[in-house]
């Protein structure tokens, strides 16, 4: 498969965009319906606004990045798409968000049916303090299914759709915390992916991995977006580049560009786009 | 910038050394302290068991003593002779023979002695009643006929004074055990009686059941007749060997085998007869049963129930504790409300002991237990089943006494666990509940556990609201023993700590008990680490299981 790029952290080579995907016309991509779709969506800690009136729309089986400086509201955007900032108290929301055609903050939302749906990869890699095996079997097992034999094999196709089967196989048992920082973040996937939602939110999963494990995560992504549907939070405008068809450019909680990646980072609409793909701030 | 010059003290403050002195003096204090504690009751009460020398000596104007020299001090006295006052040495002897002196010690200035020496043949008796015996041994006789004398006398001392003891045991189970199991079965039987003229109208049916248990009485009374009748056997058969005695000022004593405890002749005894000797005592004050009023014997049943009523104890403060840090840590809405709780459960800690007593006795005692007796004892009214102190209520006072400690380490070991842990199997469908059962409790589990081990530590040691709750100075029945239904949480029970203070200050023979004190307190110390590591032992098991350390 491909080979590894050069430090994305190194000073900056010539943006290889698209470089790993089977290339699909924007027309094909276009086509696709969309499934996640933000309206005027506002969101505020206390007095402090984090999100200011996004409407986008995702489509389906792709992958989208959203880029953008640090505080600029990409991750809390993400959140709200399976409703995990309802944890933090003295939020307000105003908007509306569907996934799927379902209203995510209306009032028959079950939020565990869509955290079903919606499934997340974290930042840092959170493996529960239990055996690999159970750490996959966790999101079926709290979904009541006790079967051996489906948790047997949903363990073995989550693994081995996450790229994790052949280091782990012999070491089911043994503590998720034995695994290596890019093992663990794969782990994660594949946790995710254990439930078979629709949708796959990833909060800059790469950003605590090493340039190898980083390639890693980056390739699995590509696999995973033939099933399903990406969004993924990243720093690393390379990484935006490489994988995603599609790329949000958000600044102080304000959506500013949004389009096929191929053209934001070739020829951008906005200037202040321009400026912070080509590295001149942010 | 150029430094401004220092002095070598200022340079020396700046760098905080004199902080990792005062930091590091503060702990040395705290394990001087800890240190000389163990220390004090450690030398205070380890000797107590040890088989001490018996010294007779000539005393002026009263004749002879024998006994144990237990002080040697200098005290000044006044001479009316020349006015003055001098300092004079005198020797604390215990004499032991409070049946035939009347006092168990003897201040004797050392003036007034002569001629110390330690006879071989000397004797000290542990008897059932009255305290030691020391003197020296005449005869033995059997059943009034004198059967030995001198040397001769020891040794049929010592064959028959097992076989006298054995006896005296027999009897005392069957007094204590079988006899007790009679009563027991009348006591029932007449309640039946009472029973089935509250629940049956007259007729045939009420008179059936009384006639049950009227012939149920008459069988248990021949039984108890056949009892006592074997009991009082098994009597005589003790006062058969009587040992004839001497004091050292030459008063007669005669004591039955079957009261004799244990003899030993200390002065001829070899190192390796006293450490047997001390290990004997050790163990029958560990497994045995009190006698004396507490200050002689064993204190097992005072073990027992500390060890009962901690875990009692544990068993109510955790669930109930865990439950309510639950619910103030994940469910509650945070703000003015739960601040006060906050504030109110710490205080609760701070609260005197005796508080918690009185609430237990008012709230356990007379309003539980009262309605308990109420509603599923009312045959046995007046006399009250759970409307009067027992392990139960003493443990549920305490666990309300402990409960805050609990609650404070489990909200806090609850914090600690890692927010992407909960996200993360919130993420993946989990509820709040699956979440908080199947990963916030398996992580907080060290820190409850912790708490835990606060509160036992705690409750172990407390007395003052036991005192009124419960605890009594002399409960040989157990909670926890072979008669149904086996766990008998309504009786009252016996308590180290309690103990301590019983035989300290309490006793009628303080000054032969205060060894006994230190002891205990010994003791007192062992059950409570062994129950502190016991916990700690499952508490590293658990925080290697769920080690949180990724998370970090």
């Amino acid at each position: 498969m491909a080979t590894i790029m050069t430090d994305p952290l190194a000073s900056r080579p010539k943006l290889v965009i698209n470089a790993r995907r089977t290339t699909e016309s924007s027309e094909d991509l276009a086509k696709r319906k969309s499934i996640i779709e933000a309206e005027g969506l506002s969101l505020s800690y206390g007095e402090s606004r984090a999100l200011k009136d996004i409407t986008m729309a995702m489509r389906e089986r792709v992958v989208t990045a959203f880029i953008g400086p640090s505080g600029c509201g990409k991750s809390t955007l993400l959140r709200c798409f399976n409703r995990m900032n309802d944890l933090i108290d003295g939020i307000t929301i105003r908007g509306r968000v569907w996934v799927d055609g379902q209203e995510v903050f209306g009032p028959d939302m079950d939020v565990i049916e869509l955290r079903k749906k919606v499934g997340m990869v974290f930042q840092k890699s959170n493996p529960f303090p239990k055996s690999i095996y159970e750490n996959i079997a966790y999101g079926l097992r709290v979904a009541g299914i006790k079967d051996k034999r489906v948790l047997d094999e949903s363990v073995e196709t989550s693994l081995r759709g996450a790229a994790l089967w052949d280091e782990a196989k012999d070491r089911l048992q043994e503590s998720a915390l034995g695994l290596s920082g890019g093992q663990q973040q794969r782990l994660c996937i594949a946790r995710a992916i254990a439930i078979k939602p629709e949708i796959i939110l990833m909060d800059e999963p790469a950003s605590a991995l090493d340039p190898i494990a980083t390639g890693k995560i980056e390739d699995l992504i590509l696999d995973l977006k033939k099933e399903f549907t990406i969004v993924i939070v990243t720093h690393n405008m390379q990484q935006a580049a490489r994988i995603s068809d599609y790329t949000a450019f958000f600044y102080l909680g304000e959506l500013i560009e949004y389009d096929l990646t191929t053209k934001i980072f070739t020829n951008p609409a906005k200037k202040q786009t321009e400026d912070y793909v080509t590295g001149r701030f942010g | 910038m150029p430094r401004s010059p220092k002095s070598a003290f200022n340079r020396t403050f700046s760098q905080g050394e004199h902080l990792i002195w005062l930091t590091g003096s503060a702990l040395a204090v705290c394990l001087l302290m800890i240190a000389g504690l163990l220390f004090i009751v450690v030398i205070n009460g380890a000797g107590y068991f040890w088989p001490h020398t018996l010294t007779e000596a000539n005393v002026k104007d009263s004749g002879k003593i024998l006994g144990v020299v237990t002080h040697t001090e200098n005290f000044r006295k006044f001479n009316p002779t020349n006015s003055q006052i001098q300092t004079l040495a005198r020797s604390q002897f215990k004499v032991g023979n409070r049946d035939v002196g009347g006092v168990d010690f003897k201040w004797i200035e050392h003036p007034d002695l002569s001629d110390r020496r330690q006879p071989a043949d000397a004797v000290a008796l542990e008897r059932e009643e009255y305290g030691d015996f020391f003197g020296y041994l005449r005869a033995i006789n059997e059943d009034g006929r004198e059967v030995a004398t001198g040397e001769a006398a020891w040794k049929r001392l010592l064959e028959e004074q097992p076989r006298a003891r054995e006896i005296a045991k027999r009897r005392l189970h069957i007094q204590k055990v079988d006899i007790g199991e009679v009563n027991h079965a009348i006591q029932q039987a007449n309640l039946d009686i009472k029973r089935a003229q509250r629940r049956f109208d007259p007729g045939a049916e009420r008179d059936a059941a009384i006639a049950k248990a009227r012939a149920t009485i008459e069988t248990r009374h021949k039984e108890f007749e056949r009892l006592r009748a074997q009991a009082n056997e098994l009597q005589a058969a003790g006062q058969r060997f009587v040992a004839a005695l001497v004091t050292a000022d030459g008063k007669e004593k005669e004591i039955p085998l079957a009261q004799i405890v244990r003899a030993y002749q200390p002065n001829a005894m070899s190192t390796s007869a006293k450490l047997g000797h001390y290990a004997a005592k050790v163990w029958e004050f560990v497994a045995g049963e009190p006698r004396e009023s507490n200050t002689e014997g064993g204190i097992f049943p005072a073990i027992f129930g500390t060890v009962v009523m901690t875990l009692l104890m544990s068993i109510a403060v955790v669930p109930f504790g865990v439950l309510a840090a639950f619910y103030l840590r994940e469910y509650a809405k945070q703000g003015f409300f739960v601040r006060c709780v906050r504030i109110a459960v710490n205080n609760l800690a701070g609260v005197p002991s005796i508080v918690f007593g009185v609430f237990g006795l008012g709230f356990f005692v007379y309003f539980v237990g009262g309605t308990i007796d109420r509603l599923f004892y009312p045959e046995l009214l007046p006399t009250p089943t759970y409307g009067t102190g027992g392990i139960l209520w003493a443990s549920l006072t305490l666990a309300l006494l402990t409960v805050p400690v609990v609650i404070v380490a489990t909200e806090e070991s609850i914090a600690a666990v890692p927010r992407g842990a909960k996200e993360g199997s919130l993420a993946l469908g989990a509820s709040k509940f699956q979440t908080l059962c199947r990963i916030v409790l398996p992580a907080s589990l060290p820190g409850i556990l912790t708490g835990l081990i606060l509160a036992m530590a705690r409750g172990a040691g407390e007395v003052a609201p036991l005192m009124i709750t419960g605890v009594v100075k002399l409960a040989p029945n157990l909670a926890v023993d072979g008669q149904f239904p086996f766990f008998h949480f309504d009786r009252k029970f016996m308590h180290l700590g309690f103990h301590i203070y019983d035989v300290g200050f309490q006793s009628p023979n303080v000054e032969a008990a205060k060894p006994m004190v230190f002891t205990t307190t010994l003791l007192l110390l062992f059950v409570v680490v062994a129950l502190n590591l016991t916990a700690i032992v499952i508490r590293d098991k658990i925080r290697k299981k769920y080690r949180t350390g990724a998370f970090a």
